[in-house]
């Protein structure tokens, strides 16, 4: 322990230990190739700055009288502007061809992403004539399909990134961006929002789930049917009798709002708040009562006059549908 | 042939011809701002081979790359030894076809950088 400092060199590269969020693992084509350029030109900038140290070495060392006035303009002239001219063109020529969106035929699939404050809302195949299918907080993709997604916000400019698949897209308010990509490995992964939004932009992350081609289809059909778990139990009465359903839909009941974010699969998503807690039923419960606790900023109003006992029922009850 | 016969000598560089590489860089520019509006506007996507736009930055390349050719003859101009930083006509010209060689060659690079992205990327969106 002599020096503090390695140590917090040496923990802070523990991060790098993180397969979940992170561009260097990558899990998509897209993001495979923009960690490719990072590796060439990271390499490309280490040879230059050894060289640049091995010229600026030799002119230090050289004995008086051994350089020359031209020949050094003439190393300006060559090292100094024609040179890095080359290699920028070089690497423009190089770099271009990858911001070309993917090729998409018409059955691809497509899902819509809005950015809100500080949630995602989903939905899968938008302009498909079955019943739409939406989810919050939870973007779930076949591996080995192009997929496409159609970007927008609601309230202010957020970003959507997931750093493992493909680059980041902004979301902007009033128009919609386009972002193709295609997952290579099935796997949970993470994205975030990577444009500062209010209060709990920090807190405004969400899972992907990509799957295998079939277990994806599977899910889809499962998923739009009625919520499993959509039973007359204590918590359903309770969720009904605090206007939870004037905000949150849950499928396979009367609640069809779009206002909050749709739990008609709560109990499946593995975090809470937008990727921030596990979802555990006290977690689930303490959010219910005080959403701004977790969350500062969330639109969400507290419950305080929810009872800790009933909270509880109402968690429980989300926690079952699937 | 004598030095005054020599049309790019006759040809004076000026503080109106030395701004000529950057304007033909923004008409280049502009026009790569254009084309691309137009395309998307009328066809939804950029040409296959955008013809018109590489012919028109070949022209503003070779344009550019003349105007660079003439300073640099003009930097050569037979006179007295450096440094040429006194006030006399000779040195004026020597400093001012320098900057417009330095410009072209600024611009040419320009041109260049404006014109791959437009080669290589396809989609309007």
């Amino acid at each position: 322990m002599r020096n503090p400092w390695l140590w917090a060199l040496l923990v802070a590269g523990l991060t790098a230990c993180n397969a979940e969020q992170s561009t260097l693992h990558v899990f998509g084509a897209e993001a495979r190739a923009v960690r490719q350029m990072a590796l060439v030109l990271t390499i490309g900038a280490v040879l230059i700055v050894a060289i640049m140290v091995a010229l600026y070495v030799r002119a230090v060392r050289a004995p008086e009288g051994r350089l020359s006035h031209d020949g050094g303009m003439r190393m300006v002239l060559w090292l100094g502007a024609i040179g890095p001219t080359l290699i920028l063109t070089a690497l423009l020529i190089y770099a271009l061809p990858a911001m070309r969106p993917r090729a998409t035929a018409p059955g691809d699939l497509t899902i819509r992403v809005e950015g809100e404050q500080f949630w995602w809302r989903v939905a899968y195949d938008p302009a498909s004539d079955l019943s739409p299918l939406s989810s919050a907080n939870e973007v779930r993709i076949p591996v080995g399909r192009t997929v496409i997604f159609e970007l927008t916000a609601r309230d202010v400019i957020h970003s959507f990134w997931i750093p493992g698949l493909a680059g980041k897209m902004d979301m902007i308010p009033g128009r919609t961006n386009r972002l193709v990509v295609q997952a290579e490995k099935a796997g949970r992964y993470r994205g975030v929002c990577a444009e500062f939004c209010g209060l709990s932009h920090a807190l405004m992350a969400f899972d992907v789930v990509a799957m295998d081609g079939a277990d994806f289809d599977a899910w889809m059909a499962r998923s739009r049917a009625a919520s499993t778990g959509v039973t007359a139990s204590r918590g359903a009465r309770l969720f009904d009798a605090h206007g939870c359903g004037g905000c949150h839909a849950i499928r396979g009941t009367p609640h069809d709002a779009d206002i909050g974010p749709d739990l008609s699969r709560f109990g499946e998503r593995p975090t809470l708040g937008a990727g921030i807690l596990p979802p555990t039923p006290a977690n689930v419960a303490a959010f219910i009562r005080f959403p701004q606790d977790a969350k500062p900023g969330a639109r969400m109003p507290a419950y305080p006059q929810i009872s800790v006992a009933d909270a509880r029922a109402i968690a429980d009850y989300l926690k079952g549908l699937k | 042939m004598t030095d005054r016969g020599k049309w790019h000598e006759r040809l004076k560089v000026t503080l109106w011809t030395l701004i000529v590489p950057p304007a033909i860089w923004a008409g280049h520019f502009l026009m790569a701002y254009l084309w691309a509006a137009i395309s998307c506007a009328k066809v939804g996507a950029f040409a296959t081979f955008p013809t018109l736009f590489v012919v028109g930055t070949i022209i503003a390349l070779t344009l550019i790359a003349l105007s660079g050719w003439i300073a640099w003859k003009q930097t050569h101009r037979p006179g007295d030894s450096a440094p040429h930083q006194d006030s006399t006509d000779i040195d004026r010209l020597r400093f001012l076809a320098k900057s417009t060689l330095l410009l072209a060659g600024l611009s040419f690079v320009g041109v260049i950088f404006t014109a791959l992205p437009v080669v290589f990327l396809r989609n309007c969106l």
